[in-house]
């Protein structure tokens, strides 16, 4: 075999040497299980709206609910094992921003309350907020522009 | 039961197939660009307020219901347009205020239950 030089040789060999990913099926599961959750989230928000609820309220209460099953799963393990089987279909709904919350806060609890699960607990959920949370300023400074 | 009648069947179909479709992209995006997990959900809450801030993602919302609310895109879409909506009424101090107001809910509730589930669950030792 030829040596390894460039980046982009080895990148290509990693490509070869790395089992295929059965795409068609990772997006069957991911599309059946995340269209799942959201009909969920669709009844527990139909629900709300028999309540009598307004539309704002009821969307926070289809995010508490689902969030809270999400974590309350990821607690006894078997979250990651929906995660393992669904890949994108329970990482993109909300679900999936409760599990990378609640993981670490459980996977470093052994390094302390404060510092273990108060800090770790926004390893991925940290740069998701850091990220949304500015957009949203920046669209409303434009807005601001354009009011 | 009068709330199962309540139901709309054609809304919850419509709910299943568009909430689906947003996790195949992102399932596209997994298996076929080396993003990590975390990288993926910046791009679908940025992307989604980015959507929800021009005010097309809105549409989506009307079709889908929650099938674009759920996904982490209509979380951005919340967030932005909490931002705007702070804005016609506090000016430039709701750029500050409204994003993160809109989506208290969801993350007081992920950091709680977060919270909550570490002190139930014992970390799971790695199988070697």
């Amino acid at each position: 075999m030829d040596p390894i030089e460039t980046q982009q040789q080895y990148s290509d060999y990693v490509d070869k040497k790395s089992p295929n990913s059965p795409i068609l099926k990772n997006c069957f599961n991911a599309f059946w299980v995340g269209g799942l959750i959201c009909s969920i989230g669709q009844i527990i928000f139909d629900f709300c709206k028999y309540k009598q609820m307004d539309v704002t309220a009821s969307n926070t209460v289809v995010s508490i609910v689902l969030i809270g099953i999400a974590a309350f799963l990821t607690g006894l393990n078997i979250f990651n094992k929906i995660g393992k089987f669904a890949g994108a279909g329970s990482l993109i709904p909300i679900t999936g921003f409760a599990n990378s919350i609640v993981s670490p806060a459980i996977e470093y609890k052994s390094e302390g309350y404060v510092m273990g699960v108060g800090g770790k607990m926004f390893t991925v959920a940290g740069p998701v907020l850091v990220f949304g949370i500015s957009a949203s300023v920046i669209i409303g400074i434009i807005a601001t522009l354009f009011a | 039961m009068e709330f199962i009648q309540s139901i709309d069947w054609m809304q919850l179909l419509r709910c299943f197939v568009v909430g689906g479709l947003i996790c195949i992209v992102g399932q596209v995006l997994i298996d076929k660009t080396k993003l990590t997990p975390a990288r993926i959900l910046v791009v679908f809450v940025t992307l989604g307020a980015v959507l929800g801030g021009l005010g097309i993602y809105k549409y989506v919302i009307d079709f889908a219901g929650c099938g674009a609310t759920v996904p982490l895109t209509g979380f951005g879409a919340n967030l932005a347009k909490g931002a705007i909506e702070a804005v016609k009424e506090n000016g430039l101090l709701g750029a500050f205020i409204g994003g993160v107001k809109a989506s208290a809910g969801g993350i007081a509730a992920a950091v709680f239950f977060g919270y909550l589930a570490s002190l139930i669950s014992k970390p799971k030792m790695k199988k070697q």
